[in-house]
């Protein structure tokens, strides 16, 4: 499956689904977030099924990137049952990020 | 854009080490900031490089800047700030630019990781080292540019422009600043916050902002590549010039005394070489 690009609606959705949902706070001046966006994408693809794993441009949403405090991106911010359970600041290698989900399916 | 090598730095030992990784028919892009902040630039004369007695430094560096241009070296200006591997790949962001390589030589100069007080605690809760990503972050609001870099003061300018409200933060006025940043003194620097950030301590003046951008000419190789080894604070490398990653190498300053031209474009010519076989013996 390929990476979901939110807005704020499709966001609101996917956090209050339940599951785990893995979100990509990004921009496209962002070298660091360029960097990560192949990570987020294979993510998705080994994910499927099991997570939700989507980007925010915070060009476009900018009040969701003030709304979580997003303030250095990439930021990868994690939800479950409708709340924030961890976050990962820049860019980090895919096991940062497979050990949350890990723990959390 | 994909090269077979990326060298971090263009000094002394990143020119040498992409002067012969060329001559190995690499394809070879150096990454590197201002030349005015390299140790070989600020050095009025120079007496021991063998066969070119009291040669200036900037001379010095033109001509061995006019030698990789003319071997085909492609060039970045940028300050890199982060490299990531990735299925045999390296990964190198700089600014708003990526790059990718199948080999990375590490040749930034001495980069210590030294921080300031609150510096590491809040990266990401209002410190910043790229004014290009999370500027936009801060339109509207107040930050303080901690400018330790001769690009500093157009990163400031750039804020500026998309709207932020920048105070700059240096240990001497720097020039070509825009009219209506203001300038303060400080050597001494300490980043204020709980959570998040609300100020900057510049040499006891407290200055209060949302965000900090702390603008160094170089990260230092351990921020790059988390877990890169180290040996008396400097990269830790074999005779090879390999440091503890495979597929990085290290050259020059970086890796420890003498702090010399001549030792800087030795170490890069043997990291030039490995480089290129390392790539030889893993495609």
């Amino acid at each position: 499956m390929a990476t979901l690009h939110f807005n704020k609606e499709g966001f609101d959705k996917a956090i209050s689904a339940g599951g785990i949902t893995m979100v990509d706070f990004w921009a496209s001046w962002c070298g660091p977030c360029k960097m990560l966006a192949p990570v987020i994408d294979d993510l998705a693809g080994r994910y499927e099924g099991k997570a939700v794993i989507g980007k925010v441009n915070v060009d476009d949403e900018q009040a969701l990137a003030g709304e979580y405090g997003v303030m250095s991106i990439p930021t990868v911010i994690f939800f479950k049952g409708g709340r924030e359970i961890d976050r990962k600041v820049g860019v980090m290698p895919a096991d940062a990020y497979t050990a949350i989900l890990d723990a959390n399916l | 854009m994909a090269y077979d090598i990326a060298v971090i730095g263009g000094g002394p030992a990143g020119l040498s080490a992409a002067v012969q990784a060329r001559q190995r028919n690499k394809s070879v892009v150096v990454i590197s900031g201002d030349d005015r902040d390299g140790p070989i630039y600020k050095t009025e004369r120079i007496d021991n490089y063998l066969g070119l007695p009291q040669i200036r430094g900037p001379e010095l560096l033109e001509r061995f800047r006019k030698h990789a241009d003319s071997m085909g070296v492609e060039r970045k200006t940028g300050r890199a700030l982060n490299i990531m591997q990735m299925n045999g790949a390296f990964y190198i962001s700089i600014g708003s630019d990526m790059a990718q390589a199948g080999a990375v030589v590490l040749a930034p100069g001495v980069a210590r990781g030294v921080k300031y007080p609150g510096e590491a605690e809040h990266l990401g809760a209002g410190v910043s080292y790229c004014a290009t990503c999370d500027g936009m972050l801060y339109r509207g609001r107040d930050v303080v540019v901690v400018g330790r870099s001769s690009e500093a003061p157009e990163e400031a300018n750039f804020l500026q422009e998309i709207g932020c409200r920048v105070t700059y933060v240096a240990p001497r006025e720097p020039e070509g600043l825009h009219g209506g940043i203001p300038f303060v003194k400080g050597v001494r620097i300490e980043v204020l916050g709980e959570k998040a950030v609300t100020g900057v301590r510049a040499d006891g003046r407290e200055l209060s902002c949302a965000g900090v951008f702390i603008l160094r000419a170089a990260i230092a190789p351990t921020d790059l590549l988390p877990g890169l080894a180290l040996r008396d604070g400097y990269v830790a490398v074999d005779r090879d010039m390999a440091a503890s990653i495979p597929g990085v190498f290290a050259a020059g300053d970086c890796t420890g005394l003498p702090l010399q031209i001549s030792k800087a474009v030795g170490e890069g010519l043997v990291a030039g070489h490995r480089a290129a076989e390392y790539l030889d013996k893993h495609k």
